[in-house]
């Protein structure tokens, strides 16, 4: 992974305040328990049915019985509990989950999300995404500011199926730390050695820029 | 008084399967999966079926050994990410494919379990998932109604029961079992030990018995629960 990448995962673990009941998403969110330290008080949720999730263990170590949403083999710790699939969408939907950290392949400048499906090339499905999207207290999105072919993925608006509307409150990439406010993306510290403008340019929206030089990260 | 004992053949319990008969299946990833079932199930043959789980396992495990028989028409489901096979059976057209936002899932399990009809949820409004569902308006709002599922079969993995089909769950493979458990017409749960009646302690059931009509022993584990190495 490269290091632009491994500084956006360590800036959004610092999103996540003490005391927080939290759900990372498969990919790169998931990575963001590695910059937490071991005694950090926070609460792990995933969508199978675990609250207090420890660290992935070698296959060797697994329970067969004890995996994430996205199966990799977990663990417990103390104070963990386990409940069914229909409990564990209540804490969503009943707004338990102070944040979660999503992965997007867009968002708008409005806050949409879209982060599942790309027609004729990639539908699996929304398993729990769409909830999480749409109901956890402070939606945040990890990803690259570009994909692959170099597009901008925070656009004026999304061109591909949404997961939910107007949900994201920010999102932190390769580049930068972006605000989803009442008037679009809002640059909020940009990635050392990035200037604003280029942020800017890779952004395929209005990006309001702060009047000081933003801090990096 | 003594409860009744509901140990019976996996095979015997499996022949009451028909085609195109509705079956659900616990799971999510290998852990509640019901492979020992899901295996006679193939053995059986029914087809034309209507598959409920939360995904389709992983190729050549689970579910998709249903998939590659050609037993399965149609599958309601939120993830199928992890099986490409069944990804390419959905863009190919053999199998069609309605895909749930998770909780909601469960929530029309559960509706179906519990006697109610419907759910109503805003989850998805806005979204392709609301296209062609009911609207109502309830506090102010609108909601989608969200049709309750039940099945002529559920397909259950416990890892305690007990004779009368009281069963316990461990870890992360409680999911959809105890749900699933309570939303079919007919409920056949594979266990991993069968206690005597009474070990299995009241306060520790988490399905009761009252719900499951044919319990199996697992005598041993095959390799389709172990540790998935990737």
């Amino acid at each position: 992974m490269s290091s632009a990448k491994n500084r956006m995962i360590a800036r959004a673990a610092r999103e996540i305040a003490p005391g927080m009941v939290v759900n990372l998403g498969i990919g790169m969110p998931t990575k963001v328990v590695n910059h937490l330290a071991s005694d950090f008080p926070v609460c792990l949720h995933t969508e199978n049915g675990l609250t207090g999730i420890g660290p992935v263990l070698p296959p060797e170590r697994a329970d067969r019985n004890l995996i994430d949403a996205g199966g990799a083999y977990v663990s417990t710790i103390p104070g963990s509990a386990f409940f069914d699939s229909a409990t564990s969408f209540a804490m969503v939907r009943s707004g338990r989950l102070d944040l979660t950290m999503l992965g997007a392949f867009e968002v708008s400048a409005n806050g949409d999300l879209a982060n599942w499906k790309i027609p004729g090339k990639f539908s699996p499905g929304v398993g729990g995404g769409i909830e999480l999207a749409q109901k956890a207290r402070r939606v945040v999105v990890l990803t690259t500011h570009t994909d692959r072919a170099g597009a901008p993925k925070l656009k004026q608006q999304c061109t591909l199926p949404l997961t939910a509307c107007g949900c994201v409150a920010r999102v932190f990439t390769d580049m930068a730390v972006i605000d989803i406010t009442e008037r679009g993306f809002a640059l909020i510290e940009t990635l050392e050695g990035i200037s604003p403008g280029e942020v800017a340019n890779a952004t395929d929206a209005p990006l309001i820029l702060p009047e000081a030089p933003p801090p990096t990260f | 008084m003594k409860l009744p004992d509901k140990r019976c053949r996996i095979d015997q319990a499996i022949a009451t399967i028909r085609d195109g008969d509705t079956v659900m299946i616990g799971g999510f990833g290998v852990p509640g999966t019901p492979m020992t079932l899901i295996r006679a199930l193939v053995a059986h043959g029914a087809r034309d079926l209507t598959i409920i789980k939360n995904d389709a396992n992983e190729p050549g495990m689970g579910v998709d050994h249903l998939l590659r028989n050609g037993q399965v028409s149609r599958l309601i489901t939120t993830h199928l990410g992890l099986n490409s096979h069944a990804i390419g059976l959905m863009n190919a057209g053999d199998i069609r494919v309605e895909f749930n936002a998770q909780g909601i899932l469960a929530e029309r399990i559960r509706a179906g379990g519990s006697g109610i009809c419907a759910v109503l949820s805003d989850i998805g409004i806005g979204t392709e998932l609301a296209q062609g569902k009911q609207v109502v308006e309830m506090a102010g709002k609108p909601h989608l109604v969200e049709p309750a599922l039940r099945a002529d079969v559920a397909l259950i993995h416990a890892d305690r029961a007990d004779p009368f089909g009281n069963l316990a769950y461990v870890a992360t493979a409680r999911n959809f079992n105890p749900l699933m458990a309570m939303a079919a017409r007919c409920v056949i749960a594979e266990a991993e030990t069968v206690v005597p009646l009474g070990a299995l302690a009241a306060d520790a059931v988490h399905t009761a018995g009252v719900f499951v009509d044919h319990l199996a022993e697992l005598k041993e584990l095959s390799g389709d629960y172990a540790v998935v190495q990737r």
